[in-house]
């Protein structure tokens, strides 16, 4: 592994490409985006960090139960209006907010990779253009609802819980699609990554955006809970842990709040001997090692055909030796930092325990710097089904390999899990794709590519990986009636 | 036949005919176009700034094969291409020399009296280059004269027209009769990628070169567009990579044509660090067949040095 | 005091990305909504029917080939650039249809959002009009709608901007290119259109606009075997030429939007015939099994 710092003097070392940080301008502290406007919150406040070097970035309000209050009653006065409005004009509320996005897009990817750890080459191309096309894409059916096979209705006030992973491309996977449909939200981000999301809010005042239309409501645990289930919410929208899922849908019981989950997986990745192999190995590392493994549709378990694993580990490491960790402000880092202390541990934990049940792990060498949340690319051969390894989302980088013989025993071994968000094939044959893409118990299968998101595409899980659909015409089934 | 150089290897009995030669290229793993463009463009991210980039262009010179191969060369026009060779800069003695000037083989003579002791390589080019449509005994005889007359490589081109059909035996044994023709000249077998067209193709007309006994393979002859581009490069770099695994044999790989400015010949050199890997940053396994290229280099050289912008004033015409 | 001499325009054609004069040389003479001189514009000749129809076919490779997401992109683009160019249209209304300066401000709003309306279509249509099918076997099977190619439009002769766009945004959403005919009366606002094209990141050659009289121009382009389509909309009411364009098409069998009865209400909703007109439906099919 090459630490994005490292110079030993031999071949072709990368100097460093540091992307500027003085574009962003962080406060030292941030309060709730209520009705139009920055408030005070009542509840304890917290920090954010930057989990590349631990520095504290600002200190951010937690939103106690009356201000959950305060930002849904707001939702609500806006609502009417807000659907009221022909489409033609929410529309174009939404392109200016797209535009802005386009604008400002290093600054947002800047402030991003501070907040979250991730690469700022991954915030630059990924994040913050699809966030911007998420705009675009939902921009488009707000005055063409009538054709979009669900109705024209929205639904009134949605509440909306988003996680840490891509934060603000989560925002608009949430955001987008209510706004269209005529929806009024109050989105809480994650407690780690508050900060693109706070930026949004100031993008919304940019956009003239009509005050209560957007709410944005920071905290943790508490806030989140307390706005899931404020009875003055009319929509639930909520992506995170399976655990957490599973609460949410037992707190909307018996109301006749509508909501969508979009929760954890363990997707297989399955290569077949006639795969294109080094294409192969590109999918398989982007499935894993992409956002630092923090990916809940991550191909996580690498199901090899027996007779091409020798061959395809080998290259798989080669590979893993070049990805380059560190400085996630470095233009050449391919794999930043875990988000947070905690999640270090949980993928810490979790690796012990395939030690633990006899899987031999492999890691790429390198120097981890002292300060910071690091966990370098590691992969464990010798994984069966029946290790908690390739049944429990670690949600890091860390890859579990498996072989099987047959296409049945690929797709009996990928569907033999309670989460079904997505799978990968490896194939240069067509007809056994397709085939396999119907068998595969997932709710976005990727045929030689993997990890590929856009805004016309739904992405959404089979059991216990949730249900809904974000993306596309399907992706406007859950805001409206 | 060229196989004593492969009775070691575990491919000499894949030559044996054509069927099982077939059955071996059709046999490698194929190419996603889609998953291998994206690596390409991927690699052509990386920011290389600052010490990294005053090591990138100083060994891009220094794998600069300058090239003329026009219908109009003349002695003259040879002569100041070998000077420009030798001395890129006339004002910085520092500046590398590049590796090599490529002429046609009937210029050979020219250059090699212009570039004396110099160390610059003579590359010629041969066998009915560009389009390889003769007759057999003309390419060899093509190819003896050129080496006769002192050049130190040989770049070659296949009949595409013959691998196109399938007869990937005829065009192995063409390659390796022109090797035997070579001496002790190494040899460049180019490809021309332009008219493989798949991705397919190039890896299995690499695989094909190699086993052929190829010293380099290269992608074009500049002459039809498109020439090099960074995902066939890429290719071929995965071919190198796995052909050493294979046999222990080290094979180089020479992108000409289309390679215009430093950010180009940048995003290469990360491409063979990052595919095949160190042992392959040197003029002995990379090249780049260029014309227009050096002068960039030189006036990136020149920034790097003074820290502004140069222009083309400040180099020399060859 | 005199007053100062305004440097006027030359009206040019607009094909292939740039503003030739028409290769005839000929042009003729355009009067505002009170029948008073304005301007020269170029009359366009077969031949540059010809031409255009060169340059639309050379661009629509490329057009058709970009991601349905570039075109919207680039759709709104046009939109933005129209809307900053608000005085320029509303002048250019009010001379050629004699509307006051607050009507031709509402026309120039709503052809800023008929443009806005048509490029969120771009990667929307694919999913309302397209589909997989359930069929009776192991296969894979799925319907797309594609472009049809070069369209050959003959625009509004009364709303000579809001009409205009109404007949060429739905064409090239799609990724088609088009030849339009524009109003014989009333051409300048077309030509201030082709400006805000030519700015817009809209390669040469997706739009050509032909300033002159559909009569003329539409048999050449009916009876063109390199035009894909034929939109009829700028003839409306004239059925006997319509019904001899409409024939002549018919020899390479081109999509023919027929001609209305009357000019339409642009305001009302046009749904989504306008684009489905130009697209073809191609349906694949792929077996399943190991």
């Amino acid at each position: 592994m090459v630490s994005t710092s490292s110079t030993t003097g031999r071949g072709f070392e990368y100097a460093p490409a540091p992307e500027s940080r003085a574009i962003v301008d962080i406060k030292p502290s941030y309060g709730l985006f209520i009705d139009g406007d920055f408030v005070d919150g009542h509840g304890s406040s917290f920090k954010t960090i930057s989990p590349a070097t631990e520095e504290v970035l600002a200190e951010v309000a937690e939103a106690d139960d009356a201000d959950v209050d305060a930002a849904v009653k707001a939702a609500r006065k806006a609502q009417k209006a807000w659907a009221r409005m022909p489409g033609s004009e929410r529309a174009k509320y939404l392109y200016r907010i797209a535009r802005i996005i386009q604008e400002r897009s290093r600054e947002i990817a800047v402030l991003e990779s501070i907040d979250n750890g991730k690469p700022i080459k991954e915030s630059r191309d990924v994040d913050v253009p699809i966030a911007a096309a998420h705009f675009f894409y939902y921009a488009g059916w707000a005055d063409k609802l009538e054709y979009s096979g669900f109705g024209s209705t929205p639904l009134g006030v949605a509440g909306q819980v988003i996680p840490w992973n891509f934060p603000l491309l989560m925002l608009a996977w949430k955001i987008a699609p209510a706004l269209a449909c005529g929806n009024t939200v109050v989105l809480k981000p994650a407690e780690t990554t508050p900060l693109t999301a706070l930026l949004f809010a100031e993008i919304c005042q940019q956009a003239d955006l009509p005050p209560g239309v957007v709410n944005l409501i920071t905290g943790a645990g508490g806030t989140g809970s307390a706005l899931v289930s404020h009875p003055g919410i009319d929509k639930v929208a909520f992506t995170g842990s399976t655990d957490v899922g599973r609460i949410i849908a037992k707190a909307v019981a018996g109301t006749d709040k509508r909501v969508t989950l979009e929760l954890g997986g363990k997707a297989a990745n399955i290569v077949f001997d006639d795969a294109a192999l080094d294409q192969a190995v590109e999918g398989i590392v982007n499935g894993i090692f992409f956002n630092q493994g923090h990916v809940c549709c991550a191909g996580s378990r690498l199901l090899v055909q027996e007779n091409i694993f020798e061959d395809l580990l080998e290259r798989l490491k080669r590979r893993m030796s070049t990805l380059r960790m560190g400085d996630p402000l470095d233009k050449n880092t391919d794999v930043g930092a875990i988000n947070s202390g905690e999640q270090l541990m949980r993928i810490r934990e979790l690796s012990e325990i395939g030690d633990a049940e006899g899987a031999e792990r492999w890691e790429v060498a390198c120097d981890l710097p002292t300060k910071g949340f690091w966990f370098p690319p590691t992969l464990f051969t010798g994984v069966s089904q029946a290790h908690r390894i390739a049944r429990e989302e670690i949600f890091g980088p860390v890859l579990s390999v498996l072989t099987f013989r047959t296409p049945s025993e690929a797709v009996a071994k990928a569907n033999n899990s309670p989460f079904g968000l997505s799978a990968g094939i490896w194939t240069e044959k067509g007809s056994r794709i397709l085939q396999m893409a119907s068998e595969l118990r997932a709710g976005v299968v990727w045929a030689n590519t993997f990890n590929k998101f856009d805004p016309t595409s739904p992405f959404g899980g089979y059991k216990e990986s949730g249900y809904g659909r974000e993306g596309g015409r399907h992706g406007l089934e859950a805001y409206l009636r | 036949m060229g196989t004593s150089a492969l009775a070691a290897t575990p491919f000499s009995d894949v030559t044996r005919s054509d069927a099982t030669l077939r059955r071996f290229l059709e046999g490698l793993p194929g190419v996603d176009q889609v998953g291998a463009e994206a690596r390409a463009a991927s690699l052509s991210t990386r920011s290389i700034k600052t010490t990294a980039k005053a090591y990138a262009v100083d060994l891009a010179i220094r794998m600069v094969d300058l090239t003329t191969l026009e219908g109009q060369d003349t002695p003259g026009k040879v002569r100041t291409l070998c000077a420009k060779a030798v001395r890129p800069d006339p004002t910085d003695p520092s500046c590398p020399p590049t590796a090599a000037v490529c002429v046609y083989g009937d210029m050979v003579g020219i250059a090699k009296e212009a570039l004396g002791d110099s160390g610059v390589k003579i590359a010629a080019v041969a066998t009915a280059f560009p389009s390889g449509r003769a007759a057999m005994d003309i390419k060899i005889a093509d190819t003896k004269d050129a080496v006769e007359a002192g050049a130190d490589e040989i770049d070659m081109v296949i009949d595409r027209g013959a691998f196109l059909t399938g007869k990937y035996l005829q065009v192995f044994e063409e390659i390796a009769q022109v090797k035997e023709a070579c001496g002790d000249a190494h040899l460049k077998v180019i490809m021309e990628t332009g008219e493989l067209q798949t991705y397919d193709n190039v890896r299995k007309a690499s695989w094909l070169s190699m086993l052929a006994g190829g010293h380099f393979i290269k992608t074009s002859t500049g002459k039809v567009q498109p020439a090099a581009t960074l995902p066939v490069t890429l290719i071929m770099l995965e071919a190198v990579r796995d052909y050493r695994d294979a046999t222990g044999q080290m094979v180089g790989v020479k992108p000409a044509g289309g390679i215009k400015t430093t950010k180009d010949a940048i995003k290469y050199l990360v491409t063979v660090n990052e595919i095949a890997g160190e042992d392959w940053l040197d003029p002995d396994w990379f090249r780049f067949g260029a014309s227009t290229l050096l002068n960039d280099l030189l006036m990136q050289r020149s920034k790097l040095a003074t820290g502004h912008y140069s222009g083309p004033d400040y180099v020399t015409l060859d | 005091m005199t007053d100062r001499i305004d440097v006027r325009k030359t009206a040019k054609l607009y094909i292939g990305g740039a503003f030739p004069r028409s290769e005839s040389g000929h042009s003729y003479e355009v009067t505002d909504a009170k029948g008073r001189f304005v301007a020269n514009a170029a009359l366009a000749s077969r031949k540059d029917a010809r031409d255009a129809v060169v340059a639309a076919r050379g661009a629509f490779h490329g057009w058709s080939g970009r991601t349905a997401y570039n075109r919207g992109q680039i759709l709104y683009r046009v939109a933005e650039m129209l809307e900053d160019r608000r005085p320029t249209f509303v002048a250019a209304l009010t001379q050629a249809e004699g509307l006051t300066a607050a009507r031709a401000a509402k026309v120039v709003d709503a052809t800023v959002d008929r443009l806005v309306w048509y490029a969120g279509w771009a990667d929307k249509i694919t999913q309302v009009v397209g589909n997989a099918n359930p069929v009776a076997g192991p296969f894979f099977n799925l319907s797309s709608p594609e472009p049809t190619g070069v369209v050959a439009v003959l625009a509004p002769q009364e709303s000579s901007l809001l009409g205009l766009v109404s007949v060429i945004a739905p064409a090239i959403v799609t990724g088609n290119t088009v030849v339009v005919v524009t109003s014989h009366e009333r051409p300048l606002p077309a030509v201030a259109l082709s400006e805000v094209l030519a700015t817009s990141d809209l390669p040469g050659g997706v739009v050509n606009i032909l300033t002159g009289s559909a009569a003329t121009i539409a048999p050449w382009l009916a009876s063109h075997l390199d035009v894909n389509a034929l939109d009829l909309t700028g003839i409306a009411g004239d059925h006997d030429l319509a019904t001899e364009l409409e024939r002549s098409a018919a020899d390479n069998l081109k999509r023919v939007r027929r001609a209305p009865a009357a000019e339409p209400d642009w305001s009302e909703d046009p749904g989504i015939t306008p684009m489905t007109a130009f697209l073809e439906t191609k349906t694949v099919w792929h077996p399943m099994g190991v």
